[in-house]
């Protein structure tokens, strides 16, 4: 099966988009109680609160021409079932998620918890994850090499 | 560089069906979308030109000639039509996402004249959809 498109110049990538709905309370053992107060807001109330989180996942690799897909959809909605839905979909995120026992379950924090699971998926290449936990907030990893822009130190923060 | 982006919507049909695998095998690879009669969808595309503003126009290029392209190319190409028997562009090739992206990829390039093109979205569903673009160009969020 032929295809007129100039193969190796061009990347395609196919994105699908998933649905579940978690709570959380963003509350660090680190800091004080007023310091949670003040750095988390409404977000440290002590009971926690949910949202209902989108969850995009970008992966490519070539279209294989027998089937025109650069992954079986069945198999990738398997996958992020098995991985990630299952592990967050109705849950508490700070109780049921053992990586957020420690860590604070901000929406950057579960981009790279979900990266991290998807990383290993066998039929392309993972690119970047994006949630939504609102309409208005969204979030993006696409792994350590996304994370290598200079970022500045709180030191030179604290100048400006 | 600006980046600017116009959305249009066109409904169409399709089916996922290749002739050299068995019905067995087209039904377990396709699922649903092997269902010989076809099925439709009302598809979402957008279109990312990269070019810096005109300083006399303030613009990146001429919507209106965008908006004639977009019409010429796509609409009236696949726009309640089937994709499988009536845009040859998608001869012989399984009319997915990824598929008909490169294709409007390849159809749009050449046309536009002002900036260039940087990005093709293709959504079938909300949940579901196709980008493209050139190799290292790292996608619409990053220029």
């Amino acid at each position: 099966m032929g295809s007129t498109a100039n193969a190796e110049e061009l990347k395609i990538e196919l994105g699908r988009r998933y649905h579940f709905s978690a709570s959380h309370r963003l509350h660090s053992a680190h800091l004080s109680e007023e310091e949670n107060c003040r750095v988390f807001g409404k977000c440290n109330n002590p009971f926690g609160h949910g949202h209902n989180y989108v969850l995009e996942v970008s992966v490519s690799g070539r279209v294989d021409p027998a089937t025109g897909m650069i992954a079986n959809l069945s198999d990738l909605d398997a996958f992020v079932e098995r991985t990630v839905l299952q592990v967050f979909d109705h849950k508490s995120l700070n109780e049921d998620v053992a990586a957020f026992r420690e860590k604070v379950p901000t929406t950057e924090n579960l981009c790279i918890d979900i990266y991290e699971r998807l990383k290993s998926f066998p039929h392309a290449k993972l690119e970047r994850v994006r949630i939504e936990e609102t309409r208005n907030n969204s979030f993006e990893y696409a792994g350590e090499e996304f994370a290598q822009v200079p970022v500045a130190s709180a030191a030179e923060k604290e100048q400006r | 560089m600006v980046l600017i982006t116009r959305r249009i919507e066109f409904s169409a049909s399709h089916v996922y069906h290749n002739a050299q695998l068995s019905a067995e095998e087209n039904r377990r690879i396709f699922g649903k979308c092997n269902n010989p009669h076809g099925h439709g969808h009302n598809y979402t595309l957008e279109v990312t030109v990269a070019g810096e503003p005109d300083p006399v126009t303030g613009m990146v290029l001429d919507l209106k000639e965008l908006k004639e392209v977009l019409e010429r190319e796509v609409m009236q190409r696949m726009d309640h039509r089937h994709l499988n028997h009536e845009v040859p562009e998608l001869a012989g090739q399984i009319p997915t996402c990824e598929n008909i992206a490169r294709v409007i990829w390849n159809l749009l390039q050449p046309k536009i004249r002002q900036g260039a093109l940087h990005h093709v979205r293709l959504y079938e569903s909300p949940d579901l959809f196709a980008d493209c673009f050139r190799n290292g160009a790292a996608g619409r969020g990053n220029i």
